[in-house]
């Protein structure tokens, strides 16, 4: 059964998807600046503020208010078209794309259309092998965010079924830059591994710019996916010589994750229909988190008449040459490049750096490692104990309340063995908690080791006696038993003992 | 006191300053004059007469402490219902937006209660500033005070009757292809343009942002002068704004100069089509100016001849996507679509945007949504935009040649209400020497020529000048008002019949 509805779509399995298809692809790819004002007012754009409480008349867009550019926006928006190799536009208008939508005030979003800032530039990403695909970037774009609608009753939390909606324009005005690739032609098997890479590279390229905190899972990196398939080529015919597929776009695309498992859903989707025989409808399509899957929403044509023209309230936007190279001095290393260069210095393996970079603790590592602290010890404490603390926590690496010179510190107080990795957890803890510095909860705490031969002496002793049958095998020369009396000595001493000294002790007694 | 409401705007500045008369009595007393002739004359559609009051008694309380005040601090002013007021109803003359209390002052507003003027209230007009008679709005058309039956002009005919009533000796209107002027000339009262960019237009409820301009409604060249600079100047809240001094208005009003000054008569703004009398009183105004020693050349504009076609595709285009705002979401009218039980945001939008619009807004609505669709924009829009571009070069290219230009600024004297109502075509004919200026950006200034011969009601003449240079209109405008007045033995409107108390009340919009 193959099937037009929503749910229980056929797909076909993907060997035979890409045995048969050449997959195309192309993301559309938005990204939140994190500014301190909105594109077109003087609004804050911070994150999880009550509902309407930052918004102003032209956010709203009450009758007679009138958008200003946000130069910041602007600046940052052609850093990242430098940053992806594209030419910025010298003369630019903004542009009315209308259609009446409840959570957009004005019932047109001011954007560009024909005279994007940024065009032609490339991004290359890297794939798990270690090799490298170009995607061809076609432009990118200045516009603003809507509003936010919040369907309430009904099951599903969409609009279709609920009882009424409640719209937050606090997001409304939000500057947005949105990042078209060309269609991505002959990644062939690779088609999700390559888009899943491409957002990931975009993300990282991104937030080395400081533009944005590009998180997926708070909506400030949103990602549509088209996707079409077309016939392998045949005999000598070229695979471009084949005319592309109908595609879809799915919507709704909010981790990196999903970017990939989206794409290879689309593919095998689209494969069984077209093996059946039936049409790609050229539709808009909704990624479904829970089930995997991609499900049918609103027929899009090429035909969506926006009534696109030139904003009439706005200036065109005109960057003069200078300023431009003057970002373009201001542009950090590109992330794979400074990527390979840290692994460098660091002697990472390559399994160890893409941990750190998925858990975003390149630069924290960077700073800490500068802060004295040895590359792996670095790596050890923000991918291991602290990615853990920021997990449970759900907030980022960076957001807790240690810093690089902190960790380093603590390195330092473990490398001099003035504490072990065990007491270190606890001394972490207590600079989590805001106990000071790790000297301070060190002190503060009574954490440091004992290494004072009087008081271990005691400790060895009374671990002896308390343990004559283990003692007696040491003294029978079975040394690996004095684990178990150096076991013995920390539990008393609360792990605060110099383990290696207790060790020398216990064989001088007992050999 | 009765001649206060007679005096212009610069006199009654010298008898707030020497003490002669209070900014209460004179509040109070234009509030009188309005009570008693309002009820016929429909000048206005909200007074706020406590409001009025309140700012007037605050000029006299700083003026009694010595501090120091603007010249036309305590001096009334009426504002067209198109901008918004902090705290009083704004409708721009439409149901849609009734009872609409703006949370924000336009900028000339805040402009106006920073020098001290005092808001006596909101004027009438076309449904958002769409008509040439102000039968269009919502709330009834106005009056003019020459004959009660006529037309007052529009879109702002309630601004320009308000001030030929006497009931405000200065009012604020807005001027998208002459609203401004077109009233001033059928009431025999000053209106001026300013040059687009030179008036904010922030907290102007747009109808054509490319096109809107707010400026001066006077009795007198030197009254308007005195508003402009006011007003004008550069507004950080609207990009299009320019960021320059208000050319030297005052002054230029004050001296007035006209010899050695070329002025250009453009020949497709005169000859078949203009009333007789209209004809005759222009060429009076044009030879008195070479009498004054004005050298007078012949110009021609020859693309003026497309200027009415390129206005009605670019305006209705502009508006569509101004007016797509008013969508019962977040303020004003909201309607429920009959036999509905849980209606859609969509079908909420469209009710109300059918019972809210007049017939014009639908049709200009209608216009600009088909002149923006894909397929027909370069057709429509984008040929549109090309005759402005030549509009613009006949302007460049006749300003090499004149300082200033001159025509009639209307066709004909004003018509009977009525008459041309369900004659769109005819209607919009009424502004075809007025529209080139907003399509050039250039300003223009309308001021009284005398009686039509045939009729006796008044002729207005046209004057228009570069971009930014409007001291020009000032300079020459002065002059001939002065020659023209010498012959009439006074002002012009000191010749309208008196108004007798009206029998009916004033008809405001009640909220």
């Amino acid at each position: 059964m193959t099937t037009t509805t929503q749910v229980g779509d056929e797909v076909l399995d993907y060997d035979d998807v890409v045995r048969d298809f050449d997959p195309v692809f192309g993301l559309e790819v938005h990204v939140e600046l994190s500014t301190a004002t909105k594109m077109f007012c003087g609004c804050s754009t911070v994150f999880g503020a009550d509902p309407n409480t930052q918004v102003c008349p032209v956010c709203l867009g009450l009758p007679g208010a009138l958008p200003v550019v946000n130069a910041t926006a602007v600046e940052s928006a052609i850093r990242i078209g430098l940053a992806l190799g594209c030419s910025i536009t010298p003369w630019g208008r903004f542009a009315r794309k209308n259609y009446f939508y409840p959570d957009m005030p004005k019932n047109f979003q001011t954007s560009q259309y024909d005279e994007p800032i940024a065009v032609d530039g490339h991004l290359d990403v890297e794939l798990d092998d270690g090799t490298t695909f170009r995607v061809e970037i076609e432009r990118a774009h200045m516009e603003e965010d809507t509003g936010k609608s919040l369907h309430i009753g009904g099951a599903t939390g969409r609009i279709h079924g609920a009882e009424y909606s409640l719209v937050d324009y606090n997001r409304a005005g939000i500057p947005l830059i949105e990042i078209v690739t060309k269609p991505v032609r002959g990644a062939g098997e690779r088609t999700p591994e390559v888009a899943r890479a491409y957002v990931t590279a975009l993300r990282d390229l991104v937030r080395s710019l400081g533009v944005s905190d590009v998180r997926m899972e708070q909506g400030s990196m949103r990602c549509d996916a088209n996707l079409s398939l077309r016939p392998r080529a045949t005999g000598d015919q070229a695979q471009d010589a084949v005319p592309l597929g109908t595609r879809t776009e799915t919507k709704n695309v909010n981790s990196l994750r999903s970017v990939e498992r989206a794409v290879r859903y689309e593919m095998c989707r689209q494969a069984a229909r077209l093996q059946a025989g039936l049409p790609i409808v050229q539709e808009t399509r909704h990624w479904q988190e829970d089930s995997g899957t991609t499900t049918s929403g609103r027929p899009k044509s090429d035909a969506d008449d926006y009534r696109y023209f030139p904003e009439p309230d706005l200036v065109p936007v005109a960057p003069d040459a200078a300023w431009v190279e003057q970002l373009r001095g201001t542009l950090p290393e590109p992330p794979a490049q400074r990527r390979r260069r840290l692994q460098s210095d660091w002697g990472f393996t390559d399994l160890e750096m893409r941990d750190l970079v998925n858990a975003g603790a390149t630069e924290l590592v960077e700073a800490t490692v500068a802060a004295g602290a040895a590359p792996s010890a670095a790596r050890k404490w923000w991918s291991g104990e602290l990615a853990r603390v920021a997990n449970a926590e759900g907030v980022e690496l960076g957001e807790l309340a240690v810093t690089p010179v902190q960790v380093a510190e603590l390195a330092s107080l473990v490398a001099s063995g003035r504490i072990n990795d065990t007491l270190a957890r606890q001394v972490l803890e207590g600079v989590l908690a805001g106990e000071g510095s790790p000297q301070q909860v060190v002190e503060a705490r009574g954490l440091g080791i004992v290494s004072d031969d009087g008081a271990l002496g005691a400790a060895v002793d009374r671990a002896i006696e308390a343990n004559a049958a283990i003692a007696q095998k040491i003294r029978d020369g079975k040394v690996a038993a004095a684990g178990a009396l150096i076991g013995a000595v920390m539990k008393e001493m609360r792990g605060q003992a110099d383990a290696a000294r207790v060790r020398e002790l216990v064989l001088e007694r007992l050999t | 006191m009765p001649e206060l409401t007679r005096s212009t705007a610069a006199v009654l500045a010298q008898r707030l300053a020497s003490g002669e008369v209070s900014a209460v009595e004179l509040t109070q007393a234009h509030l009188d004059r309005i009570a008693d002739v309002d009820g016929d004359v429909h000048a206005f559609l909200h007074v706020d007469a406590d409001g009025a009051l309140a700012a007037a008694r605050s000029v006299d309380e700083r003026r009694a402490a010595g501090e120091a005040l603007h010249p036309l601090a305590g001096v009334p002013i009426a504002v067209k219902d198109i901008v918004t007021t902090k705290g009083i109803p704004t409708t721009a003359g439409s149901r849609i937006l009734a009872g609409w209390v703006p949370p924000y002052d336009a900028t000339i507003v805040r402009r106006l209660k920073d020098a001290g003027l005092v808001i006596l209230g909101k004027t009438n007009m076309d449904e958002f500033a769409m008509g040439s008679s102000t039968e269009h709005s919502a709330f009834g058309p106005t009056h003019n005070p020459w004959d009660l039956e006529r037309i007052p002009g529009g879109s702002g005919g309630g601004s320009a009757a308000a001030v030929a009533a006497f009931e405000a000796p200065l009012a604020i209107g807005t001027d998208t292809g002459g609203s401004i002027r077109q009233p001033a000339a059928v009431t025999g009262s000053v209106g001026v343009k300013p040059t687009y960019g030179g008036v904010s237009r922030y907290g102007l409820i747009a109808l054509a942002s490319s096109l809107d301009q707010a400026g001066p409604c006077t009795r007198s060249v030197l009254d308007a002068a005195l508003l402009h600079d006011v007003i004008g100047g550069h507004d950080p809240l609207d990009s299009t704004s320019i960021d320059a001094p208000v050319p030297a208005v005052v002054q230029a009003a004050r001296q007035g100069e006209v010899r050695g000054i070329r002025v250009g008569v453009v020949r497709e703004l005169s000859g078949d089509g203009y009333q007789a009398g209209v004809r005759s009183r222009f060429d009076e105004a044009v030879q008195l100016l070479v009498e004054a020693g004005a050298e007078v050349v012949e110009v021609s504009c020859p693309h003026f001849e497309y200027a009415l076609a390129a206005y009605y595709l670019i305006l209705p285009s502009e508006a569509s996507s101004n007016l797509a705002k008013f969508d019962a979401m977040r303020y004003g009218l909201r309607v429920a679509p009959p036999g509905v039980e849980t209606p859609t945001a969509e079908q909420v939008m469209a009710a109300t945007r059918d019972a809210g619009f007049g017939d014009e807004v639908k049709r200009r609505i209608i216009l600009g949504t088909y002149a923006l669709s894909a397929g027909y924009y370069d057709a429509y829009y984008g040929q549109a935009q090309k005759v402005r571009t030549l509009i613009a070069r006949d302007f460049a290219a006749a300003f090499e040649q004149a300082d200033v230009l001159i025509s009639p600024t209307t066709p004909t004297t004003a018509f009977r209400l009525g008459e041309k109502l369900d004659d769109p075509l005819a209607m919009y004919l009424n502004d075809i020497a007025t529209i080139p200026a907003n399509l050039a950006g250039v300003p223009g200034m309308s001021l009284p020529a005398g009686l039509a011969a045939e009729d006796g009601l008044p002729v207005g003449v046209q004057l228009l000048a570069p971009a930014m240079a409007d001291d020009r209109l000032y300079r020459v405008g002065a002059v001939l008002e002065s020659l023209l007045e010498q012959r009439w033995g006074g002002p012009l409107l000191d010749r309208a019949p008196q108004l007798q108390p009206s029998r009916s009340v004033p008809q405001e919009v009640r909220s």
